[in-house]
């Protein structure tokens, strides 16, 4: 049996990988899969805890987090498309309409 | 059971022909305006005459409650009319008058713009005239008194394009609010001591207290507020300065306001509030002084003046003084006497001044006037009843009611000496100006230009139309006489000029003294009374007949003296002017009061309103307060504002420092 904490330090690592990517990766593909990456790095630590206490509703949770997580991916790739196509870069910096 | 009189309509009738002549006289023809200005005026006129007419059978006072006002406590203020012999007198005049000078007005505006506004403020001035005069508290009698001034801003002002009547109607508005401010005073101490305003419940608590001949207290502090108050409406001394401004407003308003009703308020007043006055020496006394010296101050003005409506209203500012002396010594019959006959010739006065301008095309400088008695006849022979009536030869009206101020001046026990030389001297002085008047006016040789620019003076004003046929053509260009409708008013005021002084001021006495004597002994609990006249010991028949001799004397030698100047040697005023040197400069220039008064009020108030109170306090405290909140509110935001960058991953940034910060502190938390 691995003990909890392996689980949870891997989900840190995990999370903080995804943290990172977001914050220093300028393609905006790869802010996308950084937020998933972060997204299961929780989804490891809510079955680990489900398996430790033998609870099912952690793992109720993880399916609800694939799920938002699918239809996040799938809006979050048309809004790229739309953007790919007006502006023809994925550079997220210059994607900044949004400043006062 | 006394019989309703519906006092309340005399008031009312004009009002509601003002405001329809207001609302929706701009649609109307001026027939239709001056059918309404007329038909409802002349109503309130007939409605004056009905209730002469059953006046011996009425209880008196006669007081008709409307609608209750104000209640507050036991203080209590109401919609109510107060007849008695001396308001009958008031009513009779400014509704007799008044319609007089509506028809005259008919005339003299015809083919002025704005023909329905000057009838409309024309009525609401009847309106606000009759209130004052059948109030039956202060409050609504002070409700009329500054309504009266409202109109007489708006008719002052009936030129507003002018400049010069734009801010005579502001001096004369302003002017009056000052002694406004004396009379509300007046108003509040009554309130705080006798717990009332009603004239009947004010006069009784009144008329229980002493006399202060010991010294002065509350009844002679509401002595010289009121007076204060009516010094302010009536334009005396030293608030007198707004009358000669006024005239910028048409000639018909000079007349009905600035001469024969509304500036005869303040006499009015203290007349009703004698009760007051008897039981404050001091204040009577303030009241006669100011009454002299106002008519001799303004006389000898007048008597350099050389615009022909100025020379009249400092002439009429001068007689309001004779009737506040007469007041002073408690002769208010006296007084409301002479207010009576010189609401007939002072009206007339203006009427015809406002005739001779008509006919000589706009001109009001009488050294550009001169032999047109052959021109405008009719204008003349009026005319010359009001003058010799001013100036104060029997039988004319004037005679009566200045002498008998005089001899009361003199034989009061109030009065001295000193009131009646004066006096007398002024008359000296009245009957010079208003002969120099004549003489320039009407004799000598014709000095003008051609007077083809007829209409100059009139200025065409918004609202003017193309003129309408007028029913009352005359011809233009050279001197006319004036269309008849202009000229029937004139007549029959001089017929009344003549005539009506022939009641004798002892009668007229007899008359009021229900209101002005016997009232005081009913009031009070000891007779207190002291100017009833069996208690005139002073001087007895034969002086009286010598004081009336010396009076006329006077008029005769202002006439011979007039004569002198103005008709038989012209380059001796000159002369006589130059000798003078410094003095007569003084009196051209109204002994400079409005440069004093500029000087001295005026320009301090501006600058301190200038610079305190706009740049100092509104500029610099209260703008600055917010313009600075807002300057800093807006460089706040505008230093946040770069944490907005637009930038996805700084957004991403922020967001996982905070998330940082919350674990960091729940950890903290946690492990404590």
């Amino acid at each position: 049996m691995v003990p909890l904490s392996y689980y949870l330090v891997l989900s840190g690592i995990l999370f903080a990988c995804g943290v990172t990517g977001f914050l220093i990766k300028r393609n905006i593909i790869t802010v996308f899969m950084s937020i998933e990456l972060m997204l299961n790095g929780v989804n490891l630590s809510f079955v680990a805890f489900a398996a430790q206490w033998h609870a099912l509703s952690g793992q109720v949770f993880v399916f609800f987090v694939m799920v938002v997580a699918a239809a996040e991916a799938t809006v979050g790739l048309a809004i790229i498309i739309a953007v790919y196509r007006t502006r023809e870069t994925l550079n997220v910096d210059r994607i900044n309409l949004l400043k006062l | 059971m006394t019989p309703n009189l519906y006092l309340w309509l005399i008031p009312v009738l004009p009002l509601v022909g003002a405001s329809i002549n207001g609302l929706f006289g701009k649609r109307f023809s001026r027939q239709t305006v001056l059918a309404i200005a007329l038909g409802f005026s002349g109503a309130a006129f007939v409605m004056a005459l009905w209730i002469a007419a059953q006046f011996s059978s009425l209880a008196l006072p006669h007081v008709e409650n409307l609608a209750s006002w104000i209640r507050a406590g036991d203080f209590q203020v109401d919609f109510a009319f107060y007849l008695d012999q001396l308001s009958l007198v008031m009513l009779l005049v400014v509704t007799g008058v008044g319609f007089l000078i509506h028809i005259y007005a008919v005339g003299y505006m015809w083919e002025e713009g704005g023909f329905y506004r000057f009838f409309c403020y024309l009525n609401l001035f009847m309106f606000f005239m009759l209130t004052l005069v059948l109030a039956s508290n202060y409050l609504l009698m002070f409700v009329g008194w500054e309504g009266v001034g409202l109109a007489s801003y708006l008719l002052v002002g009936f030129w507003f394009t002018k400049d010069s009547a734009a801010s005579a109607g502001k001096k004369a508005f302003i002017v009056n609010r000052i002694g406004d401010f004396g009379f509300l005073i007046a108003l509040f101490l009554m309130i705080k001591h006798f717990g009332s305003l009603n004239f009947a419940q004010v006069f009784r608590i009144v008329g229980e207290m002493p006399a202060e001949t010991a010294g002065a207290g509350l009844l002679t502090a509401i002595g010289l507020l009121l007076m204060v108050g009516a010094a302010g409406k009536s334009a005396q001394l030293p608030l007198y300065v707004w009358l000669p401004d006024a005239m910028e407003g048409p000639t018909p308003v000079s007349a009905l306001i600035h001469a024969a009703t509304m500036v005869t308020a303040g006499v009015y007043m203290v007349a009703r509030s004698h009760v007051v006055f008897d039981r404050a020496p001091q204040a009577l006394m303030v009241v006669a002084i100011i009454g002299t010296l106002t008519a001799l101050f303004a006389a000898t003005i007048g008597v350099c003046q050389t615009d022909i409506k100025k020379v009249l209203a400092y002439s009429t500012i001068s007689q309001l003084g004779y009737m506040f002396m007469a007041c002073g010594v408690a002769a208010y019959s006296a007084g409301i006497f002479h207010l009576m006959t010189h609401a007939f010739f002072k009206g007339l006065l203006f009427l015809a001044a406002g005739s001779v301008i008509h006919a000589v095309g706009g001109e009001q400088d009488m050294r550009k006037m001169g032999g047109l008695r052959h021109y405008i006849p009719w204008t003349f022979w009026t005319m010359t009843a009001a003058t010799f009536a001013i100036a104060g030869f029997p039988p004319f009206a004037g005679f009566f009611s200045k002498d008998a101020i005089l001899w009361k001046a003199f034989s009061s026990p109030y009065g001295s000496w000193v009131y009646w030389a004066i006096g007398v001297f002024t008359a000296f002085l009245t009957s010079f100006y208003m002969f120099r008047l004549w003489f320039l006016t009407f004799f000598g040789e014709y000095r003008g230009e051609a007077a083809e620019k007829h209409g100059d003076e009139h200025v065409q004003v918004i609202n003017s139309r193309p003129a309408a046929p007028a029913p009352y053509e005359h011809g233009h260009g050279g001197i006319h006489e004036s269309p008849k409708v202009m000229l029937i008013p004139l007549v029959i005021l001089a017929v009344l000029s003549v005539c009506g002084g022939w009641i004798g001021a002892d009668r007229f006495d007899k008359f009021l003294s229900p209101t002005l004597h016997a009232g005081v002994s009913a009031y009070s609990q000891e007779d207190v009374a002291v100017a009833t006249p069996a208690q005139e010991p002073k001087g007895q028949g034969g002086s009286e007949g010598l004081l009336t001799g010396i009076s006329v004397l006077a008029a005769a030698s202002g006439l011979f003296l007039a004569w002198l100047f103005y008709e038989r040697r012209p380059q001796l005023p000159q002369e006589i002017a130059h000798a003078l040197g410094g003095f007569y400069e003084a009196v051209v220039h109204k002994y400079y009061v409005d440069e004093i008064y500029a000087a001295v009020f005026v320009k301090p108030l501006i600058d301190g309103s200038t610079r305190i109170l706009w740049q100092g306090v509104d500029r610099d405290v209260i703008d600055a307060t917010l313009d600075n909140s807002a300057e800093g509110a807006r460089e706040v935001s505008d230093a946040m504002r770069h944490m907005q960058s637009g930038n996805l991953r700084s957004y991403a940034g922020w967001i996982a420092a905070g998330a940082a910060v919350v674990i960091a502190y729940m950890v903290w938390t946690g492990t404590r």
